[in-house]
Parts: C-alpha cells; sequence; structure tokens
C-alpha cells in the first residue's frame, strides 16, 4: 500500500511584495490529525504563509497539493471550501452582530434561499460552542459584549461550523489567560483526535512542547527547519534556527571603560498596567544601553512610555535631572528625547515628503522666523545631517520613500542629529535593512554615542543587543529579568533567560 | 520623476549662506503636470465659451462677472484646502457663510457701518471654525460628525436670525465695493481679495512652519506627533482657518448679493470639496496644492457661465459638473501611477 498523501503539501512557495521578498521558496508538509507548529520571528514569513494557506494571498510561483492533488487557492471561500479554516490574531468578527450571525456569517441557514433562519442558526451555533466547552455563552448575545478569551471561542466556532480539516491558528493563546489555554489546548486535542490538522503559530516554546508534534522554522522567508520534533528538539536549536545569522555582523569596538558621568537619562519605577512592571533605568552620556526580550516582552512598550507616546501607570523619566511631564511627547523631545520607531514607515516617516523635510520636521523653528521657513537654510542643514551619516544618495531632495530601508532609518537619526537631541531612543533600528547596510547602521550609532549620545536600543535581535550595548537588561513577559554589562553575556545566556520557562503563574 | 538638482556644494557644513533655491523648486515635477493639464482644461473651456458664445462669454463684464463668482466660493475652496489636506473634512462651510453673511447684516450690526459688517463676518466664521476645531481635536470627534452638526445648527441659527427673510444691506460704502466704480483696471475688488487670499493661502502652505505640520499631519499623523508636533493644536488651527476663510467669503457675497440670506452658501461645501480634489487634493491627506484647488474653482464657475450663457438648465450642469469630478480623479490616478 502507498503510503498516504500529506493532508496538505505546500512546495516552492514564493511572494514578493514591492521591495520585499517575503516568502522565498517555502515547503511545509501537514499530516491530517497532527499539530504542526510554525516558529518564526517577527518578518520571517508567518502571516505571509498562512495568507497563502487561506487564499487571501496567490503566490508568485510554488504548488499547493491537497490530498495529493494539485489546488489554487484564488481566494479565502476557494480555501473555505476544501475544509481549511483560518483563526487570525486579529478577531475578524463583527462586533455589532450576535454570536450565531458571526458563526454563521456568509453560509447562514436559510429558507426558500434567502430567508434566515434565525433558530437554526441559533442551535446550531450552540451546539458548536457546547463542543467547545463554552456553552455558557448565548447565541443571541452581541460579539462585543464578549471578553477577548469569548471572542475567541467564537472565532473557533465559525471555523468548526464549515466542515474543516485543517485549521490554522495565529497565535490563539497571545489573549488567553492560563486556564483559558488549557481549554484551548482540550479543543485542540480533540480536534486532532478527530483527525483534522492544526497549523499552531506562537512564541511561547513551552506551549509548543505541550502540544505540538512538529515544527517548521521560518527566518526571512525561508523555512530553515521542516518537521522537526517538538517535543524532543533542544530549545537552543530551536532558537538558534529562529534567530541564526547566515552573516557575521562586524560590531564596532566598545570604550574600554564605561562613560564616566552622570545618567543624562534616569527611569525610576516606571510602569504600565498590563504592559511591563516598574523598573529603573539610567543612562549616560556615550553609552548604549539595549533592551533584550521576546515580540511581547513589553520592549517597545518600554520605548515609547518613556518617550511620553504612552502614558504611564506608575513611575518618572528624568532627563538631564528634570522630570518630564507623563505621556507627552512634545515635553520628551523639548528634553532632548528621540525616538526612532519599530514601523518606520507608520510611525516615523512622511513617505510623501523628501529626506529633507523629513530631517527637518522636528527642528523646523531653527530656520524659521516667525513661522517663514528659510528654505535655504533647511536644505543645507538637512545636507549636513545626512551626510554627516553618509545617507545615499547625497541628495536630500529626494523622496524618502525612494531610499533603501538603512537610509530611510539614517534619515530618521539625522532628524534627531540635527534636533540636537541628547538621548537615542532606538526601537528595532535595522529591521527591513538588509546585511550590508546594518554594519553601517551599527558604525553610525557607536560614533553617535562616542560623541556623547546616550542611546537605548530595542532589538529582538539578541546578537545586535549583545554586539552593540554597554549594558544589557532582559525582559521577559513584562519583567527586567537580568541586567548585566554586555561583555558578561552570551547569547544563549540571553535565549534562556528570554524564553525559557512561563511566567510566574 | 524629480527635478534636476543642483550638484552638491561643499558649503553645507560652514556658514557660507547658499544659493536660495528657485521658487519652482521642490514642487515635485507631477504636481506641475497635474497643474498643467487643469490650465489646459480651463483652455478648453474659454475656447468652447468663445465658439459657441463670441460676443456674450469673451466680454470683459462677463469675465468679470465669471471671476467674481469665483471669488466667494474660491476662498471657501482655500480653507477647505488647507483642511482636507490635513486628513480632515469641513461640511459646514456653506451653513457658515450663510450664518456669518446673515449675522453681519442685520439690522443691529449695519449700524455699525462697513467695520462692523466685516467684523461680524469673520468673528462669526472664525467662532463657527473654532467650535469645529474644538470638538475635532480636544473632544476626538470624527470631522464629519463635528462638521456636520456645525452644518446643521449654523443653517438653523441663520434662519432663526433672519426669519427666512432677506436682509436688505444699506450701507452704502458696502455697496460701492461691489460698483463698476470701484474696479481697479478692470478688476474687481471681490477679485482681488480672492487674488490675495490664493497668494497668501498659497505662501502659508508652502513657504511656512504652519504649512509643513498641515501637510505632516495629513500625510501621516502618527509620524508626526511622534516627531514633536503638537498635532491636536494644529488640527485646531486649521478649522479656524477654514472658518475665517467662510468669513472673508461671506462678507464678499455680502457685497455682491446687497444682501445676507439663511440660503446663502448653499451646497458651498460640495463645491469647495469637488474643486479641491479636481485640483489634485488628495482626500486622504497629505497632499494638494492651492492652485490646483484655485483652478478648480474656475473651471466650475467657468462651465456654469457657458452653460448659462448657451440657456442650458442647471440640471445639466450638475451633470457635467458630476462628470468631470470622476474624469477628473481618474486622470490623475492614471498620471499618479505612471510617473
Amino acid at each position: 500500500m502507498a503510503p498516504e498523501p500529506p493532508l496538505l503539501s505546500m512546495s516552492g512557495i514564493t511572494k514578493s511584495f514591492p521591495g520585499v521578498r517575503a516568502l522565498d521558496g517555502v515547503d511545509l508538509d501537514v499530516q491530517a490529525g497532527e499539530v504542526h507548529c510554525l516558529l518564526g520571528q517577527n518578518g520571517a514569513g508567518k502571516s505571509t504563509l498562512i495568507k497563502v494557506l487561506a487564499g487571501a494571498h496567490q503566490p508568485d510561483t510554488g504548488t499547493i497539493r491537497w490530498r495529493g492533488e494539485e489546488v489554487t487557492l484564488r481566494s479565502p471561500i476557494a480555501a473555505m471550501r476544501l475544509g481549511i479554516a483560518t483563526i487570525y490574531q486579529e478577531l475578524d468578527l463583527v462586533e455589532h452582530l450576535s454570536v450565531a450571525e458571526n458563526v454563521h456569517l456568509g453560509h447562514e441557514p436559510t429558507a426558500a434561499g434567502f430567508v434566515v433562519r434565525g433558530k437554526a442558526a441559533k442551535a446550531s451555533t450552540a451546539a458548536l460552542l457546547k463542543r467547545l466547552g463554552h456553552a455558557e455563552i448565548d447565541p443571541a448575545r452581541l460579539v462585543g459584549e464578549l471578553s477577548a478569551a469569548q471572542q475567541q471561542i467564537v472565532s473557533m466556532a465559525r471555523a468548526l461550523s464549515h466542515d474543516v480539516r485543517l485549521i490554522v491558528m495565529d497565535e490563539p493563546s497571545a489573549a488567553l489567560d492560563p486556564d483559558e489555554v488549557d481549554n484551548l489546548f482540550r479543543i485542540v486535542g480533540d480536534l486532532t483526535a478527530a483527525g483534522v490538522a492544526v497549523v499552531y503559530i506562537s512564541h511561547r516554546l513551552e506551549e509548543i512542547r505541550r502540544i505540538g508534534d512538529r515544527v517548521t522554522v521560518l527566518k526571512d522567508g525561508r523555512a530553515v527547519a521542516n518537521g522537526l520534533p517538538a517535543k524532543s528538539t533542544p530549545t537552543r536549536e530551536v532558537v538558534a534556527l529562529m534567530t541564526g545569522r547566515n552573516v557575521e555582523y562586524v560590531f564596532p569596538g566598545r570604550p574600554v571603560s564605561p562613560p564616566p558621568g552622570e545618567p543624562v537619562l534616569t527611569v525610576r519605577g516606571l510602569s504600565r498596567q498590563g504592559e511591563f512592571e516598574p523598573f529603573d533605568l539610567d543612562v549616560r552620556p556615550g553609552e548604549i544601553v539595549g533592551l533584550a526580550g521576546l515580540v511581547g516582552s513589553g520592549r517597545s512598550e518600554i520605548l515609547e512610555t518613556v518617550y511620553g507616546a504612552r502614558k504611564p501607570t506608575t513611575g518618572q523619566v528624568r532627563v538631564g535631572g528634570k522630570a518630564l511631564k507623563p505621556g507627552s511627547v512634545r515635553a520628551a523631545v523639548r528634553a532632548g528625547l528621540g525616538l526612532a520607531p519599530e514601523e518606520r514607515k507608520a510611525q516615523g516617516l512622511l513617505m510623501l515628503e523628501s529626506v529633507t523635510r523629513n530631517v527637518s520636521v522636528s527642528s523646523m523653528s531653527r530656520f524659521s522666523r516667525a513661522g517663514w521657513i528659510d528654505r535655504g537654510a533647511e536644505l543645507g542643514a538637512a545636507r549636513a545631517a545626512t551626510r554627516e551619516l553618509s545617507l545615499r544618495p547625497d541628495n536630500p531632495s529626494v523622496p524618502v520613500r525612494t531610499l533603501s530601508g538603512g537610509n530611510q532609518q539614517k534619515a530618521v537619526l539625522a532628524r534627531w542629529l540635527l534636533r540636537g537631541c541628547k538621548v537615542l531612543l532606538l526601537d528595532e533600528p535595522t529591521r527591513g535593512v538588509d546585511v550590508g547596510a546594518r554594519a553601517e547602521l551599527y558604525a553610525v550609532i557607536r560614533r553617535l554615542a562616542d560623541e556623547g549620545l546616550a542611546v537605548l536600543l530595542v532589538s529582538s535581535e539578541v546578537p545586535e543587543v549583545l554586539g552593540l550595548a554597554d549594558r544589557v537588561l532582559v525582559l521577559r513577559e513584562g519583567r527586567v529579568v537580568h541586567t548585566a554589562p554586555a561583555r558578561e553575556l552570551d547569547e544563549h545566556r540571553v535565549l534562556d533567560l528570554v524564553m525559557e520557562g512561563s511566567p510566574a503563574s | 520623476m524629480t527635478q534636476p538638482v543642483s550638484p552638491p556644494r561643499d558649503s553645507s557644513t560652514d556658514k557660507v549662506p547658499q544659493a536660495r533655491p528657485p521658487a519652482w523648486r521642490g514642487l515635485p515635477a507631477r504636481a506641475d503636470v497635474r497643474t498643467l493639464s487643469l490650465l489646459g482644461v480651463l483652455a478648453a473651456l474659454i475656447l468652447i465659451g468663445g465658439i459657441t458664445k463670441p460676443d456674450e462669454f469673451l466680454d470683459s463684464r462677463n469675465l468679470q462677472l465669471v471671476l467674481t463668482q469665483a471669488s466667494v466660493i474660491g476662498v471657501v475652496t482655500v480653507g477647505m484646502t488647507f483642511v482636507i489636506i490635513s486628513g480632515g473634512i469641513d461640511l459646514s462651510v456653506g451653513a457658515i457663510v450663510a450664518l456669518a453673511s446673515v449675522w453681519a447684516t442685520t439690522v443691529a450690526t449695519q449700524e455699525y457701518g462697513f467695520a462692523g459688517i466685516l467684523f461680524t463676518a469673520v468673528i462669526v466664521g472664525v467662532g463657527c471654525g473654532l467650535v469645529n476645531g474644538v470638538l475635532i481635536a480636544y473632544g476626538a470627534m470624527v470631522p464629519f460628525i463635528a462638521t456636520l452638526a456645525m452644518l446643521a445648527s449654523a443653517r438653523g441659527l441663520a434662519l432663526q436670525i433672519t426669519d427666512g427673510k432677506t436682509q436688505i444691506v444699506t450701507v452704502p460704502s458696502v455697496l460701492d465695493l461691489g460698483e463698476r466704480d470701484a474696479y481697479v483696471l478692470g478688476v474687481p475688488p471681490l477679485v482681488m481679495v480672492f487674488a490675495v487670499v490664493t497668494v497668501i493661502g498659497w505662501l502659508v502652505l508652502n513657504r511656512t512652519t504652519f504649512g509643513r505640520r498641515t501637510v505632516a499631519v495629513g500625510g501621516n499623523p502618527e509620524a508626526a506627533r511622534l516627531a514633536g508636533i503638537d498635532v491636536r493644536r494644529q488640527r485646531l488651527y486649521l478649522y479656524l482657518l477654514s472658518g475665517l476663510c467662510c468669513g472673508i467669503a461671506a462678507f464678499l457675497l455680502i457685497v455682491l448679493a446687497g444682501s445676507g440670506q439663511n440660503t446663502n452658501g448653499n451646497l458651498y461645501e460640495l463645491d469647495a470639496i469637488a474643486a479641491a480634489i479636481i485640483g489634485g487634493t488628495l482626500l486622504t491627506g497629505g497632499r494638494g496644492t492651492i492652485v490646483g484647488s484655485v483652478l478648480g474653482v474656475l473651471i466650475f464657475t467657468t462651465i456654469t457661465n457657458i452653460f448659462a450663457l448657451n440657456n442650458l438648465q442647471s440640471d445639466v450642469q450638475q451633470i457635467a459638473k458630476g462628470a468631470i469630478i470622476v474624469a477628473a480623479v481618474l486622470v490623475q490616478r492614471r498620471t499618479a501611477s505612471t510617473t
């Protein structure tokens, strides 16, 4: 007897978006009745892959086989007809419709072809909810009135209301309490026992150990490991696959002794409810302090709270000894803080504008008198600041959108250089920057520090934090779990701290 | 495509003053293409007018009339353009013009003469803009809703003040402004006000920090906030500016009509938005030009005039306007994707 073909077999899937190759020849095999885990950092291509699987994106090349037969998933409906359901991280429910209406959205039970049989819909919804262990959810209630966990159950009921053979779950545990996670795992167990395959995406390694059968690891749009045994592969190996670099980055040398002087940035007891717990932090001029942690560890939230873009629950931020008004970006900027945000295009740059205008936007009062801009002075200052950072092309009049990722980041840095800021907050400074340009960006950051800037750096790439920072704070689930000089840490130690164990529960 | 750029200068790091870039530099080439195409449309319309009604259309009195009619809606459109570039919308402009025009022409106001009428019109406009701005910037209301509420209330208040009656202006100095004797070199004073507002609007948008902030807030509010711009205050100022333009427009309308009526400025909001859109202002914010908007106003006013001269009814005009809006947006999308 020939071996049963896998339920799903994707091979050589590539998908490019303008300027980005999101998937670069990915293979994925899923067997009926298994929990197949998909691991990878942000931007590794997980979401693109599951969107291809859900029929939301069309791959550029590659084949998808479903139970041995080649198929084309032209639309989400086509995928649904085959029995592929996707539960997205951002729940796609209609808040103003009832639970039953949401569950049956698009395939309502009808009489005479168009009259919705509300009672039948409610009854079948109630049966589904019971099967999911949540009989207490009333099918007639509005989805907007439910908790996040209950909404997730509704989303799952919707998936099950079709005749599913494969369910994709994108970080389903992210919004759940521990006992709700247990219920989720029970449901996953029931599904797989009935022969349904589950593609499970999570950052939490311990969950993958508990329920996973096999693991596929994505990195930079490629599958770097296919079908590893989920329970027996050592954590270190998985982590190394996720973060592993193909190229050794060159980091600039750091000063022999820590820079003397009073801290310019002082953080005391800063916290934000539900995001991160109180912590202290000092950064001196000339020092680079790194925050290492996974997605969801509170890294970016900390940076944005220090910057005043989020209002702290407790605590205080001082710059040069003076307390900043909490939750005020303008106060922070005036005191000498500058942020290079995580989402460069969405949060950092004015994409329709020239490099000059992006650089000058925070220092306009310097080239203007009574609101009137001296464009000659503006252009000269922007030119000087971008040259200082060797931004290419050497012409600040070009639109910023035509620049490469690394040069766009330099435009953001030039903005704060021009402003004359004292503390630079860098959130994932090399995201979307190609390997060659990274070393240059590292050199620029170190040079700015050597010139007296205090730098607070957040990165999900541990080697980057270790290579660039003088001192490192390790974060896990919103808590600072370790602080040490970078030279006393190595990648494995940090990864152990960052990934191992669950939060105190 | 970008403008040719000047060769790199080495004076960037020292204090040697640099040659000021020419005024046209810094405008993207695409804006020039758009402006030229709008000028082309206007020229074609003038040609059509000249051919169909050679004697009447090209008569200087008729051209003065067209420009005068364009002045009122034109001033409103300049303010609207700023609001739309910032990512907002102001649906209340027509109602504010109506309220300002009737408040400024009550018997009590007219006792204060020319200055009283002008002052009242401007203050009422700015006051309505202040309410809009506070609701939107600090009350976190959606601009569409806040200004829709203002539209309803201002029209209601205008009706209450007039009781539906036309308020005739009896101040001679105001009426004289609309007379031929007041024309300077054949240019009506109302048209001069329009020209001045246009020039100031262009300068403010392109040469001041206020203009930069407006574009930044419309293009990417989050980036603007994180760059240290006070986004809320900027939004407040923008609705004040729109209100101010409405107040000025209301005064022009009083001069033009010799009266104040609660039905004044009817559907100005749609005309102003349409003119800005065909002028190339992005409804999503972040991009737009004063020149484009003004050309949009002139195109619409010229069409109206040609239709009227050819005895075509207003229903045909409306249909033509709709078709032009659709055509303009389609053409712009083509040029945007090819450049």
